[in-house]
Parts: structure tokens; sequence; C-alpha cells
């Protein structure tokens, strides 16, 4: 690679966008550090989706900045498909093909060289522990394994930034132990890790989190700043205090 | 409890097996009238199929189960109008409004839903600014909360919710379980099912499942406290360098990050924990990691679930 390293892997600068009236994202300032696990938690309807299409080249921003892996959101989208991972809760696999197949699909959605694809291929079943099933269905695999290895195959085309959208949902507690231990590897390799979650136990294995509530930022910085600046014992408590402010003050 | 006394759900035996999957595998339970009662595990440990079958839309493969006093595989008819079910994937009609769906759930079983409004108004109130809006156009919480009203309009005497508060905000999930709290002072039996080990406690019994096997059943209390060996947390800044520090202390049994701390069981049984958690900071701190903090804590659940649950599934 020829550019330059990049310290920031994401700069946000009062980034909005509006859906009609309605504003689901609401001028909205962060930056993240190359190499950083970054929690982006909000309650269902804070607009946490919204941002992140923004920060993956899926939709525009209506007003605002953004650079992610040094492209521009208005004009650089593709650049910024091609240098993010991206991770679904819902569907990353395809089911019915094997594990082999989907890595080597994956590997040609990203123009992967066919020595390039071969080496990253057996290194991932390697580290997975995986060479023995890589010709079973991903549809056979227990839900853990399919996630660990979605993340893998996320990361196959070296991005500078994963983006996981609650990796570990229904996942068992082992597991996602485990998968966090990837997290953390993929970052001490120096990726970028941008991960929603609704375990609020996770939000504490972040180096730094934020909160949205209705469209903005409610708290963003480090577990230890956050629990001393707003008095708390646990991210669990600062998202309630956020996220429902009346309720908290009612109940 | 003696088994007489579980009247609301007794399961003995239940086995359930999909093609070679083993989704049941020898259950057996019962659940007393009045009970808040959970089911927690992950994804796959046979969860939803036992709901199925005891809500009488599945038949097992062995074993027998009544609920209500009724078996569930051949009093299907007098079963389906006392029970309430609330499937974990959202299953109402998406281009129905809320108040059609209500309507037409409380028409299904022969009731209105004026007869029956003092049992749902805590929840529906919360649902009545958005009576007019299509069901497929709610957030997520107010799917739920429409979900659990259909479900409650025929006033059944025990309601199974499966998964209600998978992938719903931390928040979302705590107004939830007040409201289940509420149904509960209301002499329902409720039987709920969540793959958020933190939610047990919610509960007045639970049953941690794991793979189609029951791993415990008890109180939360009881069952954190049956953790039955000395458990330390370690604290240091630098989080994954003490993970990996930890794990390659030779006295290590397990360490596992838990929120902010590292939960840590060491293979000297017969050790004194003061002694072992003075030993294991010495390591650390022979590792660099100066500002390391080893304490004795009490297990929870989750460490119990992770104790119990044996090795993670193998891949093939």
């Amino acid at each position: 690679m020829t550019a330059a390293p990049n310290a920031t892997a994401i700069e946000a600068h009062e980034l909005t966008r509006r859906f009609g009236s309605f504003t689901a994202v609401d001028q909205i300032t962060f930056d993240v550090a190359a190499g950083e696990v970054f929690g982006f938690l909000g309650a269902n309807g804070a607009g946490k989706t919204t941002a992140i299409r923004i920060l993956t080249g899926l939709l525009s921003p209506s007003s605002g900045t953004a650079r992610v892996a040094g492209h521009d959101v208005y004009t650089e989208s593709e650049a910024i498909k091609r240098r993010i991972g991206y991770m679904s809760q819902k569907f990353s696999l395809y089911e019915d093909l094997t594990i082999r197949e989907n890595i080597r699909l994956y590997g040609g959605i990203y123009d992967l060289s066919k020595d390039e694809l071969r080496d990253r291929t057996e290194r991932m079943l390697a580290r997975l522990g995986l060479e023995q099933s890589a010709g079973t269905q991903v549809r056979s695999l227990p839900l853990g394994w399919r996630q660990k290895l979605a993340f893998s195959v996320a990361l196959l085309h070296e991005p500078s930034i994963v983006f996981l959208d609650e990796p570990t949902s229904g996942v068992d507690p082992i597991t996602r132990r485990q998968f966090w231990e990837l997290i953390y590897e993929a970052a001490a390799r120096g990726t970028t890790v941008f991960v929603t979650t609704h375990y609020m136990d996770e939000a504490e294995y972040c180096d730094r989190i934020s909160i949205m509530v209705a469209g903005r930022i409610g708290a963003l910085g480090t577990p230890a700043e956050l629990r001393q600046r707003f008095g708390v014992e646990s991210m669990d408590e600062l998202f309630v205090r956020l996220a429902r402010p009346t309720a908290s003050a009612a109940s | 409890m003696t088994p007489a006394t579980f009247t609301a759900v007794q399961i003995e035996g239940l086995s359930k097996r999909f093609g070679s999957t083993v989704a049941l595998e020898n259950v057996t339970l019962g659940i007393a009238t009045g009970e808040l009662f959970g089911f927690i595990g992950p994804d796959g440990a046979g969860k939803t199929t036992l709901f199925r079958i005891l809500v009488t839309l599945i038949l097992p493969d062995a074993g027998r189960a009544t609920v209500l006093g009724r078996d569930v595989t051949t009093q299907i008819w007098e079963l389906r109008r006392r029970v309430g079910y609330m499937p974990g994937r959202f299953s109402l009609y998406p281009d129905l409004s809320v108040e059609e769906n209500l309507r037409f759930f409380a028409s299904v079983f022969g009731a209105s839903v004026k007869e029956q409004y003092d049992l749902i108004a805590p929840i529906y109130d919360q649902l009545a600014p958005f009576k007019d809006r299509r069901a497929g156009a709610l957030s997520g919480g107010m799917k739920q909360k429409l979900a659990l009203c259909c479900a409650l309009v025929h006033r059944p005497e025990i309601l199974f919710l499966d998964e209600p508060t998978t992938g719903v905000d931390a928040v979302s999930r705590r107004e939830f379980w007040e409201l289940l709290d509420r149904l509960k002072a209301s002499g329902l039996t409720i039987v709920v099912s969540t793959p958020y080990m933190d939610e047990a406690d919610r509960c007045g019994r639970v049953a941690l499942i794991q793979r189609g096997r029951l791993l415990a059943v008890d109180a939360p209390a009881r069952i954190a406290a049956s953790f039955g060996r000395p458990l330390f947390t370690i604290r240091a800044a630098e989080r994954y360098p003490l993970l990996l520090a930890a794990r390659a202390y030779p006295n290590a049994a397990t360490v596992f990050p838990f929120g902010d701390v590292l939960h840590y069981t060491d293979r000297r049984d017969a050790m004194a924990p003061e002694a072992i958690a003075r030993e294991l900071a010495d390591h650390l701190r022979g590792h660099g990691l100066t500002d390391v903090e080893v304490e004795s804590t009490a297990p929870t659940i989750e460490d119990t679930f992770m104790a119990r649950m044996g090795e993670p599934e193998r891949a093939a």
C-alpha cells in the first residue's frame, strides 16, 4: 500500500440525514481512530442504522461531512465500499454454499487474485480451526460458528474498517466471548472495528462507545470516562438513563 | 416443590428430533400456577421447539406434556382456547392496522376487545396513539407490545412468550419485563424464553437450556450460587494484554471477559482464595500489568451457565 497510514479511520462532522420532516441523524460529530474498537449503541429507532448506512456508503447524508478510510461519503462511496468490511446480524453468508465456496465468492467480489485467495483461505480456515469442515454447507454450522466465519469473511479483503451489526445476537455465552477475542485480534492487527450490540456487557469491551439518543450522540468516551462523568456503575445504567430520561425519573 | 403442585405445566421425558438434529432430549420439568418461569439459553438450544410442543403446534417424538392439566397431543382444542402464545418471529398482519390486528385476534377466539380491555389496557394505552398505523410500520418495541396484546386478548390462563426481547434494546427490554411483572401480579402463569442471561433475575424460577438439555432448574439466585468454586474478578486498564496474560497463567482454569473485568477460576481447588488472588496478581504484575486488581466475587447465572454448558458446539 502506498497510501500514508491514516490515524483517523472515521471522521464525521455535523452529519445529518433527514427523511421528509423526520431527522433520523441530527448533526453527529465524532472520530474513530485507526485500530480502535468503537461501540455504536442506541435504542431501537435512535438513528444507528441510518448512520451506519451513511458510513458504509449506502446512503447520502443530507448535510454535514464524513470521511471513512480517508474517502468522502458524498463523492467516493464506491471507494469506501472497497475499503470496508461489513457483517450483518441477519445475513452474511450463503447457507447453501460450503464454507470454502462462500470464501471464494467474497474473494471474487473483492477482486482478490488466485494466489491471495488461496493463501488467505488457508490462513483463515487454520485460524478458525475449520480445515476439516471447509466442504460443509454453511447451513449446517452452529450459529456461533457461522458468525465467527462471517466475521472472518468480512475481513478477507483486509479492509481498514469493519462494521459489525449485532454480531453476537443469540449466540451462547462462551462463543460470544470467543467472538470478542476475534475482534480484539483484528484490532491488534490494526483493523478498526465499528460494532453495535444490545448486550451491555459488550459495551464495556469497547475502547470507546457512543450512545445515540433521538438522532444525536448522547454520550461519547471510554467506558471508564463515561462511568466517571455520569456517575454510573455500568454502561447498562448509563444506557437506561440516556435512552429514557423521563422513564427513569418517573419510576 | 412436589410434582403435584406443578399444575400449570408438567413435562416428562420430552424428546424431539429434526432429521439428525436433536432439538430436545429427555426434558422433564414442572411449572406451578402463577409462576413467571424463564427458559434461558442461546439460539438453537431448543426453546422454540419446546414452546411449539407446549402450545400444541408440533408433536413430540417421545415423552408427554400437560398444560393446565390437558395433554398437549390429545386435548389440543381445549388447550388452544386457554393458552396465549407470542412466537419469536413477528407474526401479526403487517398490512392491518394496530386496532385491526387486535380485533382480528379477539374474533378468532370469539372474544371482543371491549370485554377484555381491562386486561390489555396497561399495554394498549401505550399503543393507542398509533391505533390506525399499519402494524408493519411500527417500531420494534411497539410491535412487541402489540403482539403481547394479541396474545392476551382472549384472556388466556397461561402465556408463552418465545424470545420477546431478542434484538430489542436494553431499555425496551426492561420496560417489557415491567409489563410482565404486572401481568404476573394479576395471577397469570407466564412462561418466557430469552437468550439474555441478565434477564434470568426477572423470573421466579428459570431453566438453563443448551442443545436440547436442561442444565439446571431453580430460582436464579440458587443457580448462581450453585457455581460452587471460588470466582475472582481481574481488572486492569490494558484489557487485551490482561486477557492473554491471565490465560497464560499455568494455574488458570477459566478466564472470561465479563463487562469491564475478567472472571477467573483457578485449578487449585484446595488453596485459600486470598492466596490465589495474591499469587495471580503477582504473576500479572510480572507481565507488566502494574495496575492489576484481583478480588473475590459472587458468581452470576452466566458464570454457572458457562461452567455447565461444557465445550461450545463443534463446527462439524
